[in-house]
């Protein structure tokens, strides 16, 4: 079974329209508990109230505040809100092509892919040879339920994917920051530290990570649907103090002793 | 800000506080470290009022006769089949995890360019902890060098975390990273066979590609304009004070920050690289020997910013603070603080 597209669009470089859809990348797998009613373990409703009257307040007649540094709330009408919404468009217009390298993953957000439109499949094929050729990344623009996105777009094999950038100020480069100092490090530490990192050297391969604490927590909720005794695992005993330089050479002796073994 | 269930929550205030604190496990090597989040949202946070004005609360009811339900009243529960629940609490899911609760446990170190940037999902800054000044920087420094990522896992409030350990400029970073089942390939979203395309159709987008080729990413792309639109008539509409509600006393002295001083999240992670110690790290944790050769953890007592929410809520109950079931782990945190 395929994935719904949450949207369409059309992506748009020049005078080259290219019918798209849009579908998310991420799918989520956390584990979704509801909060029960204690008596009746049956979900709960929420609403917002009024602290003055206790009273709750009806979605209609809820409104928005803004609040300013020493907390005076600005109330905004719906219709101001209105005139600040960005323009509704259908357009995905790519501005700039750039070297991939050029734009930080530290700006990514959120992965997307987008589908070719059924009649219209060849531009979109088309643009994914194209940007493999020349091994660039478009920036991208769009305005998608209400909300400006900028975004960067790239062949993912033969297909295109969109990923969502941060806006300008919600990344803190670690440029921007004092390094911790202190005494100059121990050579010998530095290279002892060297041959550890070395030693837990391997390829990654990121399939080979499992959410292991989802999965013992569905255990966890399938054993007491059951009926059963959930049993926990015990905690690991803790280290003792020592050294650093100690640490590093024992740290070394056994991941050598263990890549042996294996 | 007092309603931290608030849907529009954001705030500076939440992220200039670290978002954990935890210790690098590898080998035998540990180096407590304190995590602040690299990215803030700048997303314009509005709050809901009531036509009048005043910010409203959550609340909670029953289902089926709409009757107000008190925190202690509340449980969790999974849905194993539709309208079946299985309760858990805060307690069973923290013993699920006993033997990593503290530990940021690196399982092996990998070319930093070999991670699909895909997986990326958020970034936090790791400040040096507890004495962990020079292992901190070794790590950093031979990181640095190889040009090595760390793989690591921890589990946090509910949550297991897989993130790729990366140092820049001397200073270390964790980005968290999506599990491989979480993402979707090509062929689950359905997408159809690549179509045979025509080289002029290749040759004509190229073009195009060609005319709009720049050599960096400029910041200006990357401007929300229409957040930029909204905090400005925010702005205006405060200076000419129509529909401004002034703060009521009462109201101020409840927020949870107590009227400290917002501090900037800039200004914070500089002092905690620097090894300062900030306001708002409460921990009892002398000022430590910078180049100490303690490279284990600290022992985490009675250290309120890095206890979880079910310890501080085991603490809150000892001392009998009211209303600490439905108290947020920050919360907790500062009734314990206020009545100690």
């Amino acid at each position: 079974m395929g994935a719904r597209a949450i949207w369409k669009a059309n992506l748009r470089i020049g005078e080259v329209d290219v019918p798209v859809k849009l579908y998310s990348a991420v799918q989520d797998r956390a584990v979704h508990f509801r909060m029960l009613d204690a008596k009746r373990h049956q979900p709960v409703k929420q609403h917002m109230v009024d602290p003055d009257t206790g009273k709750v307040v009806e979605s209609e007649r809820i409104g928005r505040a803004w609040e300013g540094d020493e907390g005076q709330l600005v109330i905004l009408e719906r219709e101001e809100l209105e005139k600040v919404l960005p323009k509704p468009s259908r357009d995905i217009e790519i501005t700039h092509f750039l070297a991939p390298e050029e734009i930080s993953h530290q700006w990514y957000d959120r992965p997307y892919y987008l589908g070719p439109d059924e009649e219209e499949d060849e531009a979109y094929f088309a643009l994914a040879q194209a940007l493999q050729k020349r091994k660039v990344e478009g920036l991208a623009r769009w305005v998608m339920r209400d909300k400006e996105y900028v975004g960067a777009l790239r062949a993912e094999g033969d297909y295109l994917m969109l990923i969502t950038l941060r806006h300008a100020g919600e990344v803190i480069p670690a440029s921007a920051l004092p390094a911790p100092k202190g005494r100059e490090l121990d050579p010998r530490e530095v290279s002892m530290a060297r041959q550890l990192v070395q030693s837990m050297e391997d390829e990654f391969d990121i399939a080979t990570y499992h959410d292991e604490y989802r999965e013992r927590v569905l255990e966890l909720v399938q054993a007491k649907a059951a009926g059963k005794v959930v049993k926990f695992p015990k905690a690991a005993p803790k280290k003792t103090d020592v050294s650093l330089a100690d640490v590093l050479e024992r740290s070394v002796a056994a991941v050598q002793k263990e890549r042996k073994r294996a | 800000m007092p309603d931290l269930d608030n849907d529009d929550e954001a705030g500076s205030e939440a992220v200039t506080r670290a978002f954990w604190s935890g210790t690098i496990t590898f080998g035998l090597v540990s180096i407590p470290v304190a995590l602040y989040a690299a990215n803030r949202s700048q997303r314009v946070s509005l709050r809901m009022v009531s036509p009048k004005g005043t910010p409203l609360n959550r609340r909670y009811y029953t289902s089926k006769d709409d009757k107000p339900l008190d925190t202690d009243d509340i449980v969790r529960g999974y849905e194993v089949e539709k309208g079946r629940f299985v309760l858990v609490d805060d307690d069973e899911l923290e013993r699920l995890a006993p033997e990593r609760t503290r530990d940021i446990d690196v399982r092996q170190f990998v070319d930093a360019g070999e991670v699909d940037p895909m997986y990326f999902e958020r970034a936090y800054f790791l400040t040096p902890a507890g004495g962990s000044n020079k292992a901190y920087r070794l790590l950093a420094r031979v990181m640095e060098e190889t040009g090595r990522a760390g793989i690591a896992t921890f589990v946090l409030r509910d949550k297991e975390y897989l993130v790729a350990i990366i140092a820049e400029n001397g200073i270390l970073r964790a980005e968290t990273l999506r599990f491989a089942d979480e993402l979707r390939t090509p062929a689950d979203v359905g997408l159809p066979e690549p179509a045979r395309v025509k080289p002029a159709q290749v040759k004509r987008i190229d073009r195009e590609i060609g005319k709009r080729m720049a050599a960096h990413l400029d910041r200006k792309e990357l401007v929300d304009h229409s957040a930029d639109k909204l905090l400005k008539l925010a702005r205006e509409k405060m200076r000419s004070g129509k529909g401004v509600v002034e703060p009521d006393e009462d109201e101020a002295e409840d927020r949870d920050d107590g009227g400290r001083p917002v501090i900037d999240l800039m200004e914070v992670l500089k002092r905690r690289m620097a090894g300062i110690e900030t306001d708002d790290d409460t921990s009892p944790r002398a000022e430590s020997d910078e180049d100490g050769d303690d490279a284990s953890s600290p022992s985490g007592g009675g250290d309120l910013a890095d206890a979880t929410k079910a310890e501080l809520y085991e603490r809150a109950k000892k001392l009998d603070i009211p209303g600490r079931s439905a108290m947020t782990r920050d919360q907790l945190a500062n009734a314990i603080r206020r009545s100690a």
